[in-house]
């Protein structure tokens, strides 16, 4: 086991300096020179050459590479003397259309984003496995015909017609819930505000999600319960409510981890439906503004961002695989 | 002698799109303490149906159910066919357990052999986690896996077809049920594993007097290990009696069909086979006369009735044996003869 | 008479890679190691064995469908090891495989008519009165009815579809074919109708047959001769008479004890060899003779040498201590 995870844990980083020079080298190969893009209309030929210089535009390839990539560790300075300015680490760039260091961006965007993914994911398993559950032990029932009514909206409804539909009926309509035009706070600081906020975007964001893992869950516990080692179960004299917990979801429920753990993955690259109709500052709208104004320092760094949580979800989901399926562990 | 099981004229019917699938069709048997007693047919004529509503294992919803099956527990008599959901539960494991056919897929991949062998026990018996390990470990070691202490421990797929049906076997007889059913328990396996499991099966039946109902298509296994035989062909017993009934003086054509066909090891030589032409009927449209008809050789020496429109009933041609055919009984008794297994020719 | 098919040392090896990442070979599973046996024109050869033995390996590999590892094989004299894919293509119309599963192997959206003409398709050849009667005369000698010819496998059960890949496999008149247990997935009175279909079958064409499964009692009735693997390996061949009355191999021995026999009296009375433990993993098979870990005769010396076949009257046998 140890050696599986040290294997991985190697994999994972292998993997992550592959796509961060990818990265790197896609934005290089655009046909825009980052250093004229760092002033916008009122560029001047010296500006945009001091920019370079300050930014190490004029430095090879692979130098400014090893530059960004060692700045992540241990920060990175910028220009000499009474211009110099610099990022402490993990840097990951300075964006010269917003005068800050990303890094520092991303510190203010990925707390919206991640208590979007995170409070959606939660509300979107529990609805979605609850009502695949029910709807698989009462097959052909009404209960079954509801979820497949839900699962077929869900699947079908695009979130920004969700999100508006739930804006305008919930908010605008019955005021149910209160139209929220303030910033975002820290569910440390003010649980209620913090829920108030994040109430509308999770339900929009957990709605397609619930149907898919509705429709999901109920075909995998339909389908396990038909397994040879279910009517084993059965023939044991177990309850029926130990038959269903313990032996037809943990094998039905254990590949869902691989999907919720990706799923979840893309959504910390950003929502950007969800996080634009409900004006939320989270990463998904920071990056599309980002590709808006060709803020390249922040449009890397957050592709890369992106690459890199995909590939540390992928690695937690495996592992967490191997401790749930034996077969997995030993092998 | 003592009476386990009594199935009185058990039908099972299962609804399906195409039609009503009548998979057994007034099947009645009885089963004692200490014997074997099998169930022979070719692949489709209800056997497993027949074994799974003897633990009431069909979905209620999808199968109708009528007849009796009485099972004799400690506690009674109790009728699986009607006794509600929670009386059916406390038979299970307990007073009848069940092995089934692929030993592959029996088993629960994600839990260990020992979680699940202390789960049935600990269902029945209520014992400590401890105790029930230890009891684990003992009838792992009573089937004859080696190493138990450790093997406890492992998951199925450490263990290869043949040791998973013992773990099988260890976990239906964990409890001491009074009635075993086998389906099939050693089609999966190779010969040589097979000759393992059921002398192992044997074994247990003569330290635990158990009954067993054991389910198979293959006529080798029955004469190695049946007392009495149910010949079932398109859901209905087609010819019942001792396992030298069946195999010396079949009455019943599809029996002696059934015996015809098959290649001995021992004895006689490479002539063909007399296969028997044709193939079973469709279950949703069963032919209004004798099943077998269309493939039988016989009809048109029948006198008195029609094979193809009076569907014949199972008599008793001789005491304990049954056979369902119109044919006159010396007919039978003189082709019979004729596809008889000759009888200690090793 | 020069065998139609004779194989000389014959071993095909699969590697096993342990995962991706690591991409080097964790070992080998010695699926065939070793086998050698002629095949005379006529002649039926039965081969027998537990599952996993390499069986359906061997019956590959003699036809090349997998590239063997080592040894030789020879098709009516010549040797046909190292030629070229396309060079084989000219060998492909006069060898022919049956597989186990009727259900698996015919194409599911092609008619049976399509099915049975493909080897005529691939071949580019068309025979006499065109492909259609040809294959509605084949659909006949196998026992299906011709008329059925735009029909679909699912459409048919069991035992005809294993008469369609039949069908399929003679439509070349091949001299050999390899029949992969052809009846396993069949019941008994099916199987026996499948039997008599290719006992005739080779009477009339004379084509000679290496012919898989793993009932002794099926294997008996149709063969010539019998070779018995185990791990990989031949234990024992010999004609099948002579096999089923006086086995030499332990192995086949208690291979043959453990058939249940469908006679009652029989059953009560004879005595069975009970053979301990499980199949070894063909990855790292015991040293000497494979067969050591689970024979009651093994000495120090089956663990330590191999035995080679060796003659025992119309037997060759691999044991150092035969019967
Ligand atoms: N749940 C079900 N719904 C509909 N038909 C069923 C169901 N279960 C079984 N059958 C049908 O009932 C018939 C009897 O099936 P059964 O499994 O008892 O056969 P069997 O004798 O055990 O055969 P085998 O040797 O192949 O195991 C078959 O035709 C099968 O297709
Ligand atoms: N393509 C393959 N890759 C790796 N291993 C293989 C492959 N094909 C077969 N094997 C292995 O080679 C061994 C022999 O397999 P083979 O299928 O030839 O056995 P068999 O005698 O035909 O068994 P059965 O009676 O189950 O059909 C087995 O251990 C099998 O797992
Ligand atoms: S009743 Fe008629 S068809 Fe049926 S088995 Fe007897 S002779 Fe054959
Ligand atoms: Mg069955
Ligand atoms: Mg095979």
């Amino acid at each position: 086991m140890i050696n599986y995870i040290s294997r991985r844990l190697l994999y994972a980083a292998v993997i992550l300096l592959l796509v961060s020079m990818a990265v790197y080298a896609i934005f290089q190969f655009l046909p825009f020179d980052p250093a004229a893009l760092t002033c916008g209309k009122n560029c001047r030929p010296n500006l945009i050459a001091a920019n370079r210089v300050r930014l190490g535009f004029d430095k090879p390839l692979w130098e400014q590479y090893w530059l960004f990539l060692s700045g992540i560790f241990v920060g990175r300075d910028y220009g000499v003397g009474s211009a110099a300015f610099s990022c402490s680490a993990p840097s990951l760039g300075y964006s010269f259309r917003q005068n800050a260091c990303v890094t520092d961006l991303i510190k203010q965007a990925l707390p919206v984003t991640l208590s979007l993914a995170i409070g959606a994911l939660i509300l979107w398993l529990i609805v979605g496995i609850g009502l695949g559950i029910l709807a698989a032990r009462f097959k052909d029932s009404p209960i079954d015909t509801g979820s497949t009514i839900f699962v077929l909206i869900g699947t079908s409804l695009p979130t920004f017609v969700t999100g508006l539909l739930l804006l305008i009926y919930l908010t605008l309509k019955n005021n149910i819930i209160p139209l929220n035009f303030d910033a975002y706070v820290s569910v440390f600081d003010n649980p209620s505000k913090f829920f108030m906020y994040f109430l509308l975007p999770w339900i929009t964001l957990a709605f397609a999600f619930s149907a898919i893992y509705t429709r999901y869950t109920r075909s995998a516990v339909i389908e396990t319960s038909g397994e040879d080692y279910i009517r084993t179960a059965w023939a044991k004299g177990l309850k029926s409510s130990v038959v269903l917990r313990k032996h037809t979801l943990r094998a039905a429920l254990a590949p869902l981890t691989t999907l919720a753990g990706l799923d979840f993955a893309g959504l910390l690259g950003g929502a950007i439906l969800t996080e634009t109709i409900f004006n939320l500052p989270g990463l998904g709208r920071m990056s599309l503004k980002a590709v808006n104004d060709f803020d390249l320092p922040v449009v890397l760094a957050t592709t890369l961002l992106a690459a890199t949580i995909v590939v540390i979800m992928n690695l937690i989901v495996d592992l967490l695989y191997a401790v749930l399926d034996p077969r997995v562990r030993v092998g | 002698m003592t009476r386990l099981l009594d199935i009185n004229d058990l039908h099972v019917t299962f609804p399906t799109e195409d039609g009503n699938v009548k998979a057994v069709d007034g099947l009645s048997l009885t089963l004692d303490a200490g014997e074997t007693v099998a169930i022979v047919g070719e692949s489709g004529s209800g056997k497993t149906v027949t074994s799974l509503s003897v633990l009431g294992l069909h979905n209620k919803k999808r199968t109708r159910l009528t007849g009796e099956i009485l099972v004799h527990s400690e506690r009674g008599v109790v009728d699986v066919v009607s006794c509600d959901d929670e009386e059916l539960r406390k038979l299970r494991g307990s007073a009848v357990a069940m092995i089934f056919q692929d030993p592959m897929s029996s088993l629960h991949p994600y839990y260990s052999i020992g979680n699940q062998l202390s789960e049935a026990y600990r269902v029945v018996t209520k014992a400590s986690k401890k105790d029930a390990l230890k009891r684990c470990v003992e009838m792992l070691d009573l089937v004859g896996i080696p190493e138990p202490q450790k093997r406890v421990k492992e998951y199925p797929h450490q263990f290869s077809g043949g040791m998973r049906q013992r773990v099988m076997i260890a976990m239906a007889i964990i409890n001491n049920p009074r009635i075993l059913i086998a389906d099939e328990p050693t089609t999966a396996l190779d010969v040589t594993v097979q000759a393992q499991i059921l002398s192992l099966l044997k074994e247990l039946q003569r330290e635990f007097n158990m009954g067993i109902l054991l389910i198979t298509h293959d006529l080798g296994v029955v004469a190695e290990v049946a007392d009495r035989v149910n010949v079932m062909y398109a859901g209905k017993v087609v010819e019942r009696g001792t396992v030298d009934d069946i195999y010396y003086r079949p009455l019943a054509p599809y029996t002696m069909g059934l015996l015809s066909s098959i290649p001995s090891v021992y004895g006689k030589g490479t002539g063909r086979l007399s296969a028997i032409p044709g193939q079973p009927p469709s279950l949703i449209s069963l032919p209004e006369g004798c099943s077998f008809a269309s493939r039988c050789s016989f009809p048109s020496q029948v006198v008195g009735a029609s094979c193809a429109t009076d569907a014949p009933h199972l008599s008793e041609d001789e005491p304990g044996h049954f056979a369902r055919c119109h044919l006159a009984l010396a007919d039978r008794r003189t082709a019979g003869a004729k596809f008889a297994a000759k009888g200690g020719t090793a | 008479m020069t065998p139609i098919v004779k194989v000389e040392n014959l071993t095909k090896h699969f590697p096993i890679k342990k995962n991706a990442l690591a991409r080097r070979k964790a070992g080998n599973v010695k699926a065939v190691d070793g086998i050698s046996f002629e095949i005379a024109p006529g002649e039926t050869l039965g081969m027998v064995g537990e599952s996993g033995c390499g069986k359906t390996t061997a019956g590959r590999t003699i036809i090349k469908l997998y590239e063997p590892t080592g040894g030789k094989i020879y098709f009516e004299g010549e040797d046909i090891t190292e030629i070229s894919p396309s060079a084989m293509r000219s060998y492909r119309s006069k060898m022919q495989i049956i597989f186990q599963d009727p259900f698996a192997s015919l194409n599911p959206r092609h008619t049976i008519g399509r099915i049975i003409a493909a080897p005529f398709e691939i071949q580019n050849i068309t025979p006499e009165g065109g492909v259609k009667r040809a294959v509605q005369t084949l659909m006949e000698r196998v026992g299906l009815n011709p008329e059925h010819y735009n029909r679909f496998p699912h459409e048919f059960s069991g035992g005809q579809r294993q008469r369609i890949g039949i069908a399929r496999s003679i439509a070349l008149k091949p001299k050999f074919i390899v029949a992969d247990e052809p009846v396993s997935a069949l019941d008994v009175s099916i199987q026996a109708q499948i039997i008599n279909l290719l006992d005739d079958l080779q009477t009339e064409f004379g084509m000679s047959f290496l012919f898989i499964a793993h009932d002794l009692s099926v294997v008996q009735h149709i063969s010539d001769r019998v070779a018995v693997m185990y791990l990989g390996k031949i234990m024992e061949i010999a004609p099948t008479t002579d096999l089923y009355a006086a086995p030499h191999h332990p192995y086949t021995k208690a291979l043959l004890s453990a058939v249940p026999v469908p006679d009652p009296q029989t059953e009560r009375t004879r005595e069975r060899i009970l053979l301990h433990g499980d199949l070894p993993s063909p990855m790292n098979p015991p040293t000497g003779c494979v067969f050591n870990t689970r024979c009651w005769k093994a000495q120090d010396r089956c663990r330590i040498d191999e035995p080679e076949l060796l003659q025992i009257g119309t037997s060759s046998v691999a044991c150092h201590f035969p019967e």
